[in-house]
Order: C-alpha cells, then sequence, then structure tokens
C-alpha cells in the first residue's frame, strides 16, 4: 500500500502499512536518518521531525496521520552547502558529545525560532525540555541555539 | 581497566617495555601507514564513544608527524586490521593509545627521513618536515607520500626515538572530527547502517531476571510473515520491514507464558541486603600509625547508592552475519577483541573466524548493551540464511537489561582525638563487583548466554585489579594525610541483578562518602571545609584544584542566604589520574536545584583545551542527575524503571551553570578527563545541602524524601 508524503518540500510515496511509524518511512524507506529511535514513546525527542512546523515525535506518529503535512527533518533544515544558522552554531560552539539527541534538539530549536526570533536562554531550555540528552552538553547547546538566533535564524 | 587491566593481569611477556599500547602491539604498521595521496592513515584499537578521543589522537599524530590535521584519517577499529587495545574505558585512552602513537609516529617520521636523506642524498641534519613535505637545505624536496611504502613501517618498535617535547596542534581547542555529520544528520552511528538484504531482528527479553520461559504460541508471528527464533529461553523474531519487527514482537510477547520467581533483594533495605550477603574480602590498603594516641572518640558513618543505569538517548544496537561459517559483527562495542572471544566461547569458534568491527553508537558511559546485543545479532542472523540482520533494543530492555552500575554500601568510621583531628580512618564497603566485561574468562558474560538450549553459567561480575584502578575499591583510600587507615572491600558472591562498569566505578559512590565524611569533621571543628582539606592534603596537584575551584567560585565570599547553600568536592581520579575539585551552589526549595557548579580540573598535559572542557561538563552534569535523580527500581520479580518517566533524568530546565577551569600543568603526563568529576560533584552537591538546610543526607539520590528522612 503506498502513502503519500511531502518530506523536506517533496512529494514521494513510501510502500508501507498506514499505521507504520513515521520514523521507520523516514530511515528505511527514504533513507533519511536525522531523525533516530530512542524510545518508540515521544518521551525523548530523538526522533523529532517538523510536522507543519510544529516538533512531533516521529517514532509515535502514524504514517496516516501524516499525509497531506508538510514534513521536515534535520536533513532538510540546511546541507553543508547551506547550512542552517542552528548547524553552524552546534559547529561553532562544539555542543556535542555523541550527538544521538542532537538532530532532535535541533528540530526543537528551529521550530522555536520559528515563533521566538530573539529567545531567552530560559526561553530556550524550556522549548528544549521535551528533549534529552544523557551526556550532558546542555549548556552547550543552549548557547548555541541563542547564537543561532542572533544570527538571524527564524 | 583494559590494557592496564592486562598488564596487571600478566602483560606481554619479557619484551622491553614500550610506551602505552605499543608494548602489546609493537610493529609500527599496526599504527600508521602513509597514501601516496597525501593522507596519512591511522589506527587505533580505542573506539569514539562520543568523548572525542578520534580528534585527540589525531592531533598528537599530526604534531609528532609534522603534518595538517586534515591529512590525518582515523580509521574506525576493527579486529581485522587494528591493534588491540583491549577496552575504550577507565580514561585511558590518551594514555594507552596517544602515548603509543606518539611513540610510533616519532619512529615513523624518523624512519620516513632517513629514507628521505638517501634518496635526496643529504644529510639528515639538513631534513626538516613541514606538512609533510620533506625539504633539505638548498630546496631539494620529496615527502611522505612521495615515499609512501609499507615496508618502511614493517619493523617492531624501539620506543628510542624520543617524541617532540614542543607542541603545536596538541594543546590547541582543535574542533571535532564526527561534529560536523552529526550537525546535518549524516549516517554515523550503527543504527544508521544498512546493508544490502537486510532483515530486522528483535529480541524478547524475559519480563524478569530469573524468568524461565514455559511456552510460546508463534503462529501470530508468523501470520505476519516474521520468523520466530529460539534457542531455550532466548527469543527473537526477523522481518523484513523494522516495523513489522516489532508487531512480530508484541505478538509473541503476547504469546509467551514464563515462570517468574521472586529473585531480586527488597529495594526498601538495598544497603542491608548488601551488607547481609556472602562476600570475598579484601584489604585494599592498610597502614598503623606509627605511636598510635588513644582516640578521644570514633565517629562513624554509613553511605549508600542504589544501582543506576547506562540510559543512553540511543538503545544498544548491532548488525551480524554469517557466511561460510564465518561471523561478521558490527557494533559499538568498548572491546572488539574482548567481544570477538566472547562470541568465540559462545559459538564454539576459532576468534580468527569471526570479525568485529566498531561502528559509532549513543554515547557510552560504560559497559552497557553494546556486547549483549551483539550477540544478540549473531544468534538472530543464524536464521537468516546469509542475510544481515540489525538488531535494536527497545527502551525498556536498555534501562532494563544492560548491566547496572552496582549499588554500594559504604560505612566509614574515624577515631578523632579531643580537638576532632583523625587519627585513624577506616572504609569498609559493599558491593557487587563492577566489571562484567566479556573476554576475560572461560565463560561469556554475555547477556544471552545462559538462556541458550545449551546454557552458559551466569558469571559473578569481578572487581578490576587496584593496579588498573580497581572497581568497587576505587577511590576508596582517600587523598588526606591520615595517620593510620584501613580500607576493606567486600564484593558480593550473589548477583540478582547484573553489574558491570559505570563511568567511574566505585569511585563515585567512595568520593561522595569519603568527600561528605571529611565535610562532616570539619564542620564538627568549626573549620572551613576548603581549610580543612588543605590543611590534610600535601599533594601539591590536589591543593592546586581546590584553590582553584574556591577562588573561582567565590568561596571565601559566600554569604548565606534564604535557601542557598554551597559545598566542596574532591578527589583524584583512581588515586592516579586527574585532579578534580567541584563547588557546588544550590537551592533547596522543595527539592533540590543546582545552580552552579565550578570544577578545577588537572589532567597534567592537555591535548584539546575544549575536549577537556566538553567531557567535565558532560560528567558534572549527568553525576548531577545521578546524585538528586537515578535510581533502578524493582520488585521482588522485575525490574520496574523500564521507561523514561520511570527512571527521569535531568532536563534541560534543570541543569546547572558549569564553569570548567583547566589547571595547566604541560610538563605531567596527560591522563584522562571523562571520569574525573563523577564523585567531586556528588560530593558538592551532597555538601551544599548540608550547608543550606543542615541536613546530610547520605543514601543517593538526594530526593525530597530523602531529606526529610534524614533530618
Amino acid at each position: 500500500m503506498a502513502v503519500s508524503l511531502n518530506v523536506n518540500g517533496s512529494d514521494c510515496e513510501v510502500d508501507a502499512a498506514e499505521d507504520t511509524p513515521l520514523l521507520y518511512a523516514l530511515r528505511n524507506d527514504l533513507g533519511l536518518k536525522a531523525a533516530r529511535f530512542g524510545c518508540g514513546t515521544g518521551q525523548c525527542g530523538a526522533c523529532f521531525v517538523l510536522v507543519d512546523g510544529r516538533a512531533v515525535a516521529s517514532c509515535d506518529t502514524p504514517l496516516w496521520a501524516a499525509v497531506g503535512k508538510r514534513i521536515v527533518t534535520l536533513e532538510g533544515l540546511g546541507t553543508p552547502e547551506h547550512p542552517h544558522p542552528l548547524q553552524c552554531a552546534v559547529i561553532d560552539e562544539q555542543a556535542a558529545q555523541c550527538g544521538y539527541c542532537l538532530s532532535g534538539i535541533l528540530i526543537s530549536a528551529a521550530a522555536l525560532l520559528a515563533e521566538n526570533a530573539s529567545p531567552s536562554a530560559d526561553d530556550v531550555r524550556a522549548a528544549l525540555d521535551r528533549n534529552l540528552c544523557r551526556c550532558g552538553s546542555h549548556n552547550r547547546l543552549v548557547r548555541a541555539v541563542l547564537r543561532a538566533s542572533g544570527a538571524g535564524a527564524g | 581497566m583494559n590494557l592496564a587491566f592486562r598488564l596487571a593481569a600478566g602483560g606481554a611477556g619479557d619484551a622491553p617495555k614500550l610506551p602505552g599500547s605499543l608494548h602489546v602491539n609493537r610493529c609500527l604498521g599496526q599504527w600508521l601507514r602513509f597514501l601516496p595521496e597525501g593522507l596519512v592513515e591511522v589506527r587505533s584499537g580505542k573506539v569514539e564513544l562520543g568523548q572525542g578521543i578520534a580528534t585527540a589522537l589525531a592531533q598528537i599524530v599530526a604534531d609528532e608527524l609534522d603534518v595538517a590535521p586534515a591529512r590525518v584519517r582515523m580509521i574506525p577499529a576493527s579486529t581485522a586490521a587494528s591493534p588491540d587495545e583491549a577496552v575504550t574505558s577507565g580514561s585511558l585512552s590518551v594514555q594507552e593509545s596517544g602515548t603509543a602513537l606518539r611513540y610510533a609516529c616519532a619512529e615513523a617520521r624518523a624512519i620516513y627521513l632517513e629514507a628521505a636523506a638517501a634518496r635526496l642524498g643529504k644529510p639528515l641534519d639538513r631534513l626538516q618536515v613541514i606538512d609533510g613535505e620533506i625539504v633539505a637545505v638548498g630546496g631539494a624536496h620529496t615527502s611522505y607520500w612521495a615515499l609512501a611504502d609499507e615496508r618502511l613501517l614493517d619493523r617492531d618498535a624501539t620506543g628510542g626515538v624520543a617524541p617532540k617535547s614542543s607542541h603545536r596542534v596538541v594543546g590547541s581547542s582543535a574542533l571535532r572530527l564526527d561534529i560536523p555529520d552529526k550537525a546535518f544528520g549524516r549516517p554515523r552511528f550503527v543504527h544508521d547502517l544498512a546493508l544490502p538484504g537486510m532483515l530486522h531482528g528483535r529480541v524478547l527479553r524475559p519480563p524478569s531476571p530469573g524468568a524461565v520461559l514455559l511456552s510460546s504460541d508463534d503462529a501470530k508471528v508468523r501470520a505476519l510473515g516474521a520468523v520466530v527464533v529460539r534457542d531455550g529461553n532466548f527469543l527473537g523474531v526477523l522481518a523484513e520491514r523494522e516495523e513489522v519487527a516489532l508487531k512480530a514482537l508484541d505478538r509473541l510477547r503476547d504469546g509467551a507464558a514464563w515462570n517468574e520467581p521472586e529473585t531480586l533483594p527488597d529495594a526498601s533495605t538495598l544497603a542491608d541486603w548488601l551488607r547481609a550477603q556472602p562476600v570475598e574480602t579484601k584489604v585494599v590498603a592498610e597502614r598503623a600509625a606509627a605511636d598510635a594516641a588513644a582516640p578521644a572518640r570514633t565517629l562513624r558513618a554509613r553511605f549508600s547508592r542504589p544501582y543506576l543505569a547506562h540510559a543512553s538517548i540511543g538503545p544498544s544496537c548491532a548488525l551480524a552475519q554469517w557466511q561460510d561459517g564465518g561471523l561478521q559483527v558490527w557494533c559499538h562495542s568498548q572491546g572488539i577483541y574482548n567481544l570477538r572471544a566472547d562470541l568465540a566461547l559462545t559459538f564454539g569458534l576459532a576468534p580468527e573466524r569471526i570479525v568485529v568491527a566498531h561502528v559509532e553508537g549513543a554515547g557510552c558511559y560504560g559497559h552497557n548493551g553494546a556486547d549483549d546485543v551483539a550477540l544478540d545479532a549473531a544468534l538472530l542472523a543464524r536464521a537468516a540464511g546469509g542475510r544481515p540482520v540489525r538488531v535494536v533494543w527497545s527502551r525498556a530492555d536498555e534501562l532494563a537489561w544492560a548491566p547496572f552500575g552496582p549499588a554500594m554500601a559504604i560505612a566509614l568510621e574515624a577515631d578523632v582525638d579531643a580537638t576532632g583531628e583523625v587519627l585513624a580512618w577506616r572504609h569498609e564497603l559493599w558491593s557487587n563487583g563492577h566489571s562484567s566485561r566479556p573476554g576475560r574468562a572461560a565463560t561469556p558474560t554475555l547477556l544471552a548466554a545462559p538462556h541458550l538450549e545449551r546454557p552458559f553459567d551466569r558469571v559473578l561480575a569481578i572487581n578490576p585489579p587496584p593496579a588498573a584502578g580497581g572497581g568497587a575499591d576505587r577511590n576508596a583510600v582517600p587523598l588526606y594525610d591520615f595517620p593510620a587507615r584501613r580500607i576493606v572491600n567486600h564484593r558480593l558472591l550473589a548477583m540478582p541483578l547484573r553489574t558491570s562498569a559505570l563511568r567511574s566505578l566505585g569511585a563515585f559512590a567512595n568520593v561522595f562518602a569519603i568527600e561528605s565524611f571529611v565535610d562532616e569533621l570539619a564542620r564538627a571543628r568549626g573549620e572551613d571545609p576548603v581549610a580543612w582539606r588543605l590543611r590534610h592534603l600535601s599533594d601539591p596537584r590536589a591543593r592546586a584544584v581546590i584553590e582553584a575551584a574556591a577562588r573561582r567560585a567565590g568561596w571565601a565570599g559566600w554569604r548565606p542566604r534564604g535557601a542557598w547553600g554551597h559545598g566542596i568536592g574532591c578527589a583524584k581520579y583512581k588515586n592516579t589520574g586527574a585532579y578534580c575539585a567541584v563547588v557546588a551552589e544550590i537551592e533547596a526549595d522543595r527539592e533540590v536545584r543546582v545552580r552552579r557548579l565550578v570544577v578545577a580540573v588537572d589532567v597534567g598535559l592537555v591535548i584539546n583545551p575544549d575536549g577537556v572542557a566538553n567531557q567535565i561538563e558532560g560528567g558534572a552534569i549527568q553525576a548531577t542527575s545521578w546524585t538528586l535523580k537515578e535510581t533502578v527500581r524493582f520488585d521482588r520479580t522485575r525490574v520496574t524503571s523500564a521507561a523514561w518517566e520511570d527512571y527521569p533524568i535531568v532536563k534541560f530546565s534543570e541543569v546547572p551553570a558549569v564553569e570548567v577551569e583547566i589547571v595547566s600543568r604541560p610538563d605531567a603526563p596527560w591522563v584522562g578527563a571523562g571520569e574525573a568529576a563523577q564523585g567531586p560533584t556528588a560530593a558538592a552537591i551532597a555538601n551544599a545541602v548540608y550547608d543550606a538546610l543542615g541536613v546530610r543526607v547520605r543514601d543517593l539520590p538526594i530526593t525530597p524524601e530523602r531529606i526529610a528522612a534524614a533530618d
């Protein structure tokens, strides 16, 4: 059964059951590996993608619920040639250790900056509170988001 | 505990001593080779765990060879080609691998200079190396790349070429090599690896540690087109698509019946349980006073920590493929050769028939499920007809089935004179062993091995030897100059929950206990805790980190206010590694909020200052989480903290500000930074809680309930 999706600005078809979690279609069918499995229940944020501009757990979103929506993964935010300010800021701030949580955190941050171009540090912490990081890169990530906002993201 | 572990256990025979891991991997060509296209390929046996070791090692190589860092290619470790450096653990990678590479590169550089001298017909002392170009006075030149010939390095190292004394790349905050991939979401993790024809595997772990499978119903699984794999108590599924494998797993779980005996202790009296078990007892250190004065009194305190979970954000994952009776595994193990040894034992194969290749996993803080999932993948792949299989653990299995950091109970005693000065110090601890790592015994320690139709015995966790930093007893010997001391370690001979190495091993709880107790001793004398510590430390490097942390935090100018408190903790990791002092500032309202951590650290010669700061910040934040929030929960049958809501860790809104000050010691040998902050952070927070509330919490984690109970 083919399901039609719009991912990173392109229409595509995925040959999977409608109740398949979006995460597996992105990773296994579309080869987009940025969203990552962490818990399967939307509690950690590692699998976050933008769905119509909101940071959403793709592990917990069936394909049928994503039909007709604009889905953006970290790959769709920017590339090495055309990076999103958040991606530059993460490198500038060396804001990662293992980086497994990073994709989902940047998605949450992108959603924040789209709504609030000049957030405070507390705004950033609140916006990232649905994302877990185990290595303790939190403060660097907050600095990266603030740096990106200063660069005029959103 | 890795190379150090092996050397402590007998080492590399009678061969002359070579620096670091070069001692047991002596051929220069194992470590590096030059490529004609202007690159140097470097093979380390240490693996990237998110700690930035690949970047640090590349910096060392660039300096010794006089090449730009961009020319260095760090090759992921594999048993097919990498030096055997045992396990990436114990904060030893720069000591073991960095030192080996430093000397191997110095010698390789000298060998290539000799070859260049012959090629150019110039004396050696007229040659210099500029980014790999070998230039003679007068302009004649060649290069590593033009001379590239593997035979030149196909020889054993002598260790006789002195490495450089001044550094250019070492000491700079070079950018991490792996972060761009991660910032752009490019495939990098083992979870992202997709091989042609790959099947998706999932394992149905038993519902509890003691569960025995009574029956299973495969029909509903097969209706999905999935395959059931059973080997004794080991059950799993294979499917073409990942979401189908997950559905199949749910159906397999629904159709399985288990007998679940009560095998777990009473969690509410865990410390008492630890002290009541059969044990193997070792005296870790003992020193009697030359002229023992009679104590005026003896002060006593008991401390404990619970079982802790690794709780990595990415669950354990591995791929495996059987071809022609041989096995290939891709995984995020910390010790690829050690894992290979246990896979060989499990399958009755010669180790040479197995290749274990490292691919990065999510953050690794010790012996997690990385080795276990590799066996899971290999077991499932036996039913895959030569196709590769990828297995990813569930969140529940990651939290409930990866080895735990062991629970510990600690009893401290100090004999003091009439003025409260310590005459004798006693430290007694009860804990399971802190290592169940594979590759060290005749029985595999991998999770599924005892579940198989022909089961292997469950192996009790051991402690690494003292020469490798010890396990439960790590940092149990205080740094302070006490006239007499006695340190005793009781290793439990019962292990209801599988335990192994978690970041800093016993040091976290031992330093928490020691540094809490000395805070009590200082306060009992009415003495400032910083002054007390400085007065009892003769090691100038220990004193220096305490002074640096206190100065930066403004310790002397602290003014008590409201529910705020401050506290200090310090340690020299493993008593041989990094010095670290932490000042914590907390606010204790309805719950404890850590607002600021100031950390001073001395790791000797610093390879990458920002890398050190990153490790220390991360360690301090993780230790804050352990100290305030974390405990593995269980009833008498099952581990019940199998979801994030039951095993909370610190969130963005709860993370303290962390300031790191590196005390520079360019003339001291480099040591690792990854585990230095764990114990001092816990102690600093506990001491700050006392400062704020006048309540001494001696059982971790420091929750509102514990504060109320400690009143």
